[in-house]
């Protein structure tokens, strides 16, 4: 049974992530996780404010069946396969711990310090939450993809913007972690 | 019934996500602490078979399974949106430790804060669609 429940190496995971891109490619779709924001924006509505939600969104509605069985796997993954647990490296480990107070690694699979049901009455956490989520979704409209539509899509593609997107993700990613985290936390 | 696959595949990706541990907040700042190979081994093996992959799609004309092209348009040529944009979008990956694949497996996976984050992402496209002819692309 602990075979189950061991996480996948990266050598198994990887090139099943490229299975997933080439399974939407010869089903004639682009394996991207951002755009279906844009297609549930549509559908909500949103065309009233901005032209940017003025399209098709039913053509769009497979990237929602990909959403709906990406929340479905990772009920099935967590509650089945995996004991949640991620164990890191133990130095950074450790800093988090000295740093943030963050201790959990190797114990959960998301810091409770950040994603717990206690922090969830924590003003301050919530707001970050909430920033981190808009900046995701702000980002990845701007640069038309997120890490799956440009640094696997677009990258397989050989496209350069791609490669300019890659770069800014680990820029923005690069600041706010050595950075603006030292400020905020 | 069509989209049936669509939901096969989604739950695939959603295994594979939480399984590799890539929809983990701690994989992501260990990520960008350099702290271990795991994200790079993901990524890096993942592209280098999508690499392969392209190319012989395109070297051997492989059409869909319906008979069409496949989804390998270029992407518009510009620095500013995909520079501006990226790193806008790194600052929130890193300070919610999501991207959005993640986020959708997180959900499943019963964090309910991450539902936060998911409103967030909504409301952050949202703001891009009122903004966005403001914005140098």
């Amino acid at each position: 049974m602990d075979v189950i429940y061991e996480p996948w190496p990266w050598y198994v995971a990887g090139p099943l992530i490229a299975l997933v891109m080439f399974l939407l490619l010869i089903t004639g779709k682009q394996f991207g996780m951002s755009s279906n924001l844009r297609t549930a924006c549509s559908a909500v509505g949103c065309g009233k404010f901005s032209d940017f939600f003025k399209f098709d969104w039913k053509a769009q509605r497979w990237n929602l069946m990909v959403v709906l069985g990406a929340i479905i796997g990772g009920y099935i993954a967590s509650v089945f396969l995996s004991d949640n647990t991620v164990v890191i490296n133990p130095e950074i480990a450790q800093q988090l711990a000295n740093d943030y107070q963050i201790t959990s690694a190797g114990e959960s699979y998301l810091p409770p310090e950040i994603f717990g049901y206690d922090a969830l009455s924590n003003p301050g956490t919530n707001i970050l939450l909430l920033i981190g989520g808009l900046l995701v979704g702000f980002g990845a409209r701007y640069a038309g993809g997120c890490t799956s539509g440009h640094a696997i899509s677009g990258l397989s593609n050989l496209q350069l913007p791609s490669l300019i997107a890659v770069i800014g993700f680990f820029i923005g990613g690069l600041v706010m972690i050595h950075l603006i985290y030292p400020l905020i936390f | 019934m069509r989209y049936f696959i669509y939901l096969i595949i989604g739950v695939f990706f959603g295994i594979v996500m939480f399984k590799s541990e890539a929809a983990s907040w701690f994989r992501i700042y260990e990520m960008f602490q350099f702290g271990s190979f795991h994200m790079y081994g993901i990524i890096g093996s993942a592209l280098v078979l999508g690499v392969l992959g392209v190319q012989i799609i395109k070297a051997k004309k492989i059409k869909t399974l319906d008979g069409s092209e496949m989804s390998l348009k270029p992407k518009d040529k510009s620095i500013s949106r995909y520079l501006f944009g990226g790193v806008i979008f790194g600052l929130g990956w890193a300070l919610s430790g999501a991207c959005p694949g993640p986020m959708y497996v997180l959900a499943g996976a019963g964090y309910g804060s991450i539902l936060i984050v998911i409103f967030g992402a909504l409301l952050g496209t949202f703001l891009y669609g009122i903004v966005r002819k403001y914005l140098p692309h």
